[in-house]
């Protein structure tokens, strides 16, 4: 009945998850444009190196290869009927690479954002999108992962259809959101409004939280968002290696493994439990915060000022939560309603 | 709602308030009734430039001042956009048939090997909002579709997007194609994406790069004066 990461949670204060997986297999030779879960299929080996690369650094979970394996990103490549195999490629060669570990190892079967926009102007309804999540769920689990995780969502509705969608096929299921826009995610949504929507589920995840977006300091200020609201839900940080620089033609991410050990030990300290990287993290990062997780005390609650300190400023001077909240939308109101 | 809302006539408002409460109709996205208020306006001889500009184009700056502000997300400019995109379709036979004054043309499109385009998007609608035209490329464009466009639509304005730092590099070799032709300073070159930051712009050698939306058509607005300034001055 119980699954792998509900058992780890349980035994465990904190999980290491792992880093970038673009990142990592632009590195490989991915070239821009293709999609990387075609490689489940042609490139097997170097998928393998791929979850290998975290299992290596020290992390307890790894997210498959199928970010993009869904019906409405697929067909972009002339590949929307394969969402399932390649799903299901992406959680095996994930369940061969943990069951080799040598430890306990959680396949988290990635599901990534339909890229539709949903809701009244949108163009996907709510149950296409539950189908399409429900097919690569299905190819997930079928596959071997032990849980599903749906990552990078900006938009509630879509959020929604995922967690519908694993409650259709009734697996354990994890989810993050980005928030990248003022501290929100691009439709709006603040950490509070999040943990909210996470409650109301009739099958809430097990755990939850937030990946990408901005920089790490962005991200743990979104986290410390969540715990203000005192949710018990177990928290998932995932930030990103530093930001973007343009060096000599290629694109660098600025964070030092040393800076997200730093990361990786204010967001513990920030109320996360499962704690790992996104963009431009890669092995050595892992490492490094695994080294910092497992051999240094964990801190007070850092401070906003603490984190920008540490790890940089914030993008924004308000997340849209707390004090700021109370300012509320600017909208003027329609003079109708007014005018009585 | 209440009742209450429904208790103002649109035309019984004088053109003041009739245009500030198109405003308030285009924050909430009110397409119907925008569609009614430029109507109204073109019935009482307002010019479909002057409705286009000072109703709908002064009401999506709002929009597009809260949207930067972050007052204002996505879902709320999808809305406005919406609503606008219903007025405009009125106005846009009748602008052309009395050779109003066009805002600036844009091309648009994602680079080579991108195929995320709901920022793209966005900047379509809201430069659109803001009066401009825009020939929309897509996804996933080679140096040659945009140059072919440019050329082809005279445009003022080449717009690129990216979301992802393996894709970015690419808009680099656009703009080293264009100064190989030697046209690069035919136009104005605007850059966008989440990965994206004003020294990569620069570094590349755009003219701009917009943080949002509404970032591009406060850019877009100023560089067409500029332009127009220059010529008029040469």
């Amino acid at each position: 009945m119980s699954d792998a990461l509900s058992r780890a949670l349980a035994s465990r204060d904190w999980l290491l998850a792992d880093g970038a997986t673009g990142t990592n297999l632009f590195n490989m030779g991915l070239q821009s444009g293709d999609a990387p879960e075609f490689w489940n299929e042609d490139e097997p080996e170097k998928i393998r190196n791929l979850y290998r690369g975290a299992v290596n650094a020290g992390s307890d979970l790894f997210l498959t290869n199928s970010f993009g394996a869904n019906a409405s990103r697929l067909k972009l490549h002339d590949a929307g009927h394969r969402a399932y195999e390649l799903s299901k490629l992406a959680a095996e060669l994930g369940r061969e690479v943990a069951d080799a570990a040598g430890r306990e190892v959680i396949v988290a079967g990635s599901v990534g954002p339909t890229g539709e926009i949903m809701g009244a102007v949108g163009t996907l309804s709510h149950e296409s999108a539950v189908e399409m999540f429900e097919e690569t769920a299905k190819g997930l689990m079928d596959g071997g992962a032990d849980v599903l995780w749906v990552e990078t969502i900006s938009a509630p509705e879509e959020f929604r259809a995922a967690a519908e969608a694993f409650a259709n096929i009734g697996a354990p299921w994890c989810g993050t959101m980005s928030f990248d826009t003022a501290g929100r995610t691009m439709m709006g949504v603040t950490s509070s409004a999040m943990v909210e929507m996470v409650e109301a589920l009739p099958n809430p995840p097990l755990a939850f939280g937030a990946n990408c977006g901005v920089g790490a300091a962005d991200l743990l200020r979104t986290v410390l968002g969540f715990s203000a609201t005192g949710t018990e839900r177990p928290i998932i940080a995932k930030g990103n290696a530093g930001i973007p620089k343009y060096v000599d033609g290629h694109i660098h991410y600025d964070g030092t493994p040393e800076l997200m050990g730093e990361y990786a030990l204010m967001a513990r300290a920030c109320g996360a439990k499962i704690i790992g990287g996104c963009c431009g993290t890669m092995p050595v990062h892992l490492k490094a915060m695994r080294e910092a997780l497992e051999n240094r005390e964990p801190g007070p609650r850092p401070s906003l000022e603490e984190i920008a300190e540490t790890l940089g400023g914030f993008s924004s001077d308000s997340d849209g939560t707390g004090e700021d909240a109370t300012e509320g939308r600017a909208r003027r109101g329609r003079r109708r309603s007014k005018a009585d | 709602m209440s009742d209450e809302e429904d208790d103002i006539i649109l035309s019984e408002l004088d053109d003041e308030e009739l245009v500030q409460q198109m405003f308030d109709d285009l924050y909430d996205g009110l397409k119907e009734e925008i569609e009614e208020g430029v109507n109204i306006l073109l019935e009482r001889g307002w010019t479909p430039y002057d409705i286009l500009t000072k109703a709908l184009v002064g009401g999506m700056t709002i929009v597009g001042h809260d949207f930067r502000d972050g007052i204002l997300f996505v879902p709320e400019v999808l809305l406005a956009a919406n609503a606008m995109k219903g007025g405009m379709a009125i106005l846009k036979p009748l602008l052309a048939e009395t050779g109003a004054p066009r805002m600036g043309k844009m091309v648009i499109g994602t680079v080579k090997g991108d195929i995320h385009d709901i920022g793209k998007n966005l900047v379509s609608m809201m430069m659109e909002g803001a009066g401009f035209e825009i020939v929309d490329l897509g996804i996933n464009n080679p140096v040659e579709d945009y140059i072919d466009a440019i050329k082809r639509e005279e445009a003022d304005i080449l717009g690129m997007s990216a979301l992802l730092t393996t894709t970015m590099p690419y808009m680099k070799v656009v703009i080293d194609t264009m100064v190989e032709q030697g046209i690069r300073d035919d136009y104005i070159v605007l850059v966008g994406g989440a990965p994206l930051n004003e020294e990569f712009g620069k570094a590349i050698g755009a003219d701009a790069y917009c943080r949002d939306a509404a970032v591009a058509v406060e850019t877009a607005k100023e560089f067409v004066a500029r332009k127009h300034n220059q010529m008029s001055a040469g």
